[in-house]
């Protein structure tokens, strides 16, 4: 799990795009691109350095009316563990 | 295989020119080198950058040649990056001045790959066959400038592969997020270099804990990708997802192929945008369904619970190596073609003085060209 207090962001190198022809976002970095589902792209969505891993739990949890910070923990650690997603601090 | 099950290609490399100051003696450019009078136009190229997004292509590298020498690149990428391409620019570094690479940043390229040749200045440069490291290095400083991601890539070979660790150092001071090491593959003008180019079994052993070593002490900071050689490899390498998947190469002239490679199975022939859509090339062209799916395969792949693995390895290995690009790709240790791998590293291992490159070269200037010189003077 990534920790609550971590302030995730995009590795430097990669963008994220909404890809029409595949009707979801995609997360392109050299030589690469991932395929998001649509929970997978709000949470990358809401990757920019400033909020933490419990803000982003947070904000999806009150829209899907769950608790989902665990859920984004781990799946943010799994893109950490690929150098795809940085701690800010 | 039929269209219906395709799936949307993702990468799309434009080798928009094949001029190049460097000599490389494993370019994998074609032997055929094309002239600037064949290259596609800008609008050309915009209109196939266009009708790549639109079906499916999410990664677009702009390679060559140096892709530099065109001096439209700028507009290219400016249409590229509109499209909502992850571009990729893949240079030597030379003709990169800071004019330049500002234009380049707000025209809004992604990402700037260097090739270096060596660690060691005088070998890089011999091996290179021009001066070329000061030039080099200035250019890396100025994609470090531009603050868009950054990528040293080194091709390795018997020449260069013993310095392995200190092209490792090189890299992470010149500031790079990324190093390719990419051992060479026996295509293009390495072909006709192989005995000078192939590595001892020897030299990647003592490389191979360097490389482990610098991946762990790197991590966060430089990513390493090493590639392997395939010719040391029990099975083949799987080319892109197998032929026709995933991925398509653009020649200078517009001719569409499914590898960089592909020119050279002869057997084949390949479409191009001047004549045909994108869509239409990608979907139904004779070219690249010839080896789709695995009706096309032959014992001892048909059969091979692998073949879904790597899809029989590469069809352009197959070809050069036996002259018949169904055939089981020679790497594969089940291949009854698999001696001609093992002839060659033999070979690599028993030579004592490494022969002579052929250095890359482009076709002399035709007749008329070389009348219209004279003529001007020049």
């Amino acid at each position: 799990m990534m920790p609550l207090t971590a302030r995730p962001r995009l590795w430097r190198l990669a963008r994220l795009e909404f890809d029409p022809v595949r009707n979801r976002r995609v997360l392109l970095y050299p030589e690469g691109a991932m395929l998001l589902n649509d929970t997978g792209g709000e949470v990358l969505a809401l990757c920019d350095g400033t909020r933490t891993v419990a803000d982003i739990g947070a904000e999806l949890g009150t829209k899907y009316n769950a608790d989902v910070t665990t859920d984004v923990a781990t799946y943010l650690a799994k893109l950490a563990e690929r150098e795809l997603v940085h701690d800010a601090q | 295989m039929p269209s219906e099950t395709l799936q949307a290609p993702t990468t799309l490399l434009a080798e928009i020119t094949h001029r190049c100051p460097l000599h490389c003696p494993y370019c994998s450019n074609p032997l055929d080198l094309q002239r600037a009078e064949a290259e596609l136009s800008a609008d050309e190229w915009k209109r196939v950058f266009s009708e790549a997004r639109a079906l499916g292509v999410l990664q677009l590298g702009l390679s060559g040649g140096e892709p530099l020498l065109r001096k439209d690149l700028e507009t290219l990428v400016d249409h590229a990056r509109r499209t909502g391409l992850y571009t990729t620019l893949v240079t030597s570094g030379l003709g990169l001045t800071r004019e330049r690479a500002l234009r380049l940043r707000d025209a809004g390229i992604d990402h700037v790959q260097i090739s270096f040749q060596d660690s060691d200045r005088a070998n890089a440069e011999r091996i290179a066959g021009i001066t070329s490291v000061d030039k080099k290095v200035a250019a890396a400083a100025l994609v470090r400038e531009m603050g868009v991601a950054f990528s040293v890539n080194v091709v390795l070979h018997r020449g260069n592969l013993d310095h392995i660790g200190e092209i490792i150092e090189l890299a992470a001071s010149l500031g790079a997020d990324r190093l390719e090491l990419a051992n060479t593959q026996y295509y293009g003008w390495a072909t006709l270099n192989r005995d000078a180019l192939m590595p001892t079994r020897a030299q990647l052993d003592a490389a191979e804990p360097v490389v482990d070593a610098a991946v762990a002490r790197y991590r966060g900071k430089m990513q390493i990708i090493y590639v392997l050689p395939d010719y040391y490899s029990q099975y083949p390498k799987a080319c892109y997802g197998g032929w026709g998947s995933v991925y398509i190469v653009l020649g200078p002239d517009g001719r569409v192929l499914p590898c960089h490679a592909a020119t050279q199975i002869t057997s084949l022939s390949f479409d191009t945008v001047r004549d045909h859509s994108l869509e239409w090339i990608w979907r139904d062209s004779p070219g690249f369904r010839a080896f789709r799916g695995d009706d096309w395969m032959r014992e001892p792949c048909r059969s091979c619970p692998r073949k879904t693995v790597d899809f029989g390895g590469c069809r352009c290995q197959a070809f050069l190596l036996t002259g018949d690009a169904r055939n089981t790709d020679p790497v594969c240790s089940l291949s009854p073609n698999r001696h001609m791998i093992d002839e060659a590293l033999a070979v690599a291992a028993g030579i004592d003085a490494v022969p002579a490159y052929t250095y890359r070269t482009m076709p002399p200037a035709t007749a008329a060209a070389a009348r219209v010189k004279a003529a001007i003077g020049d």
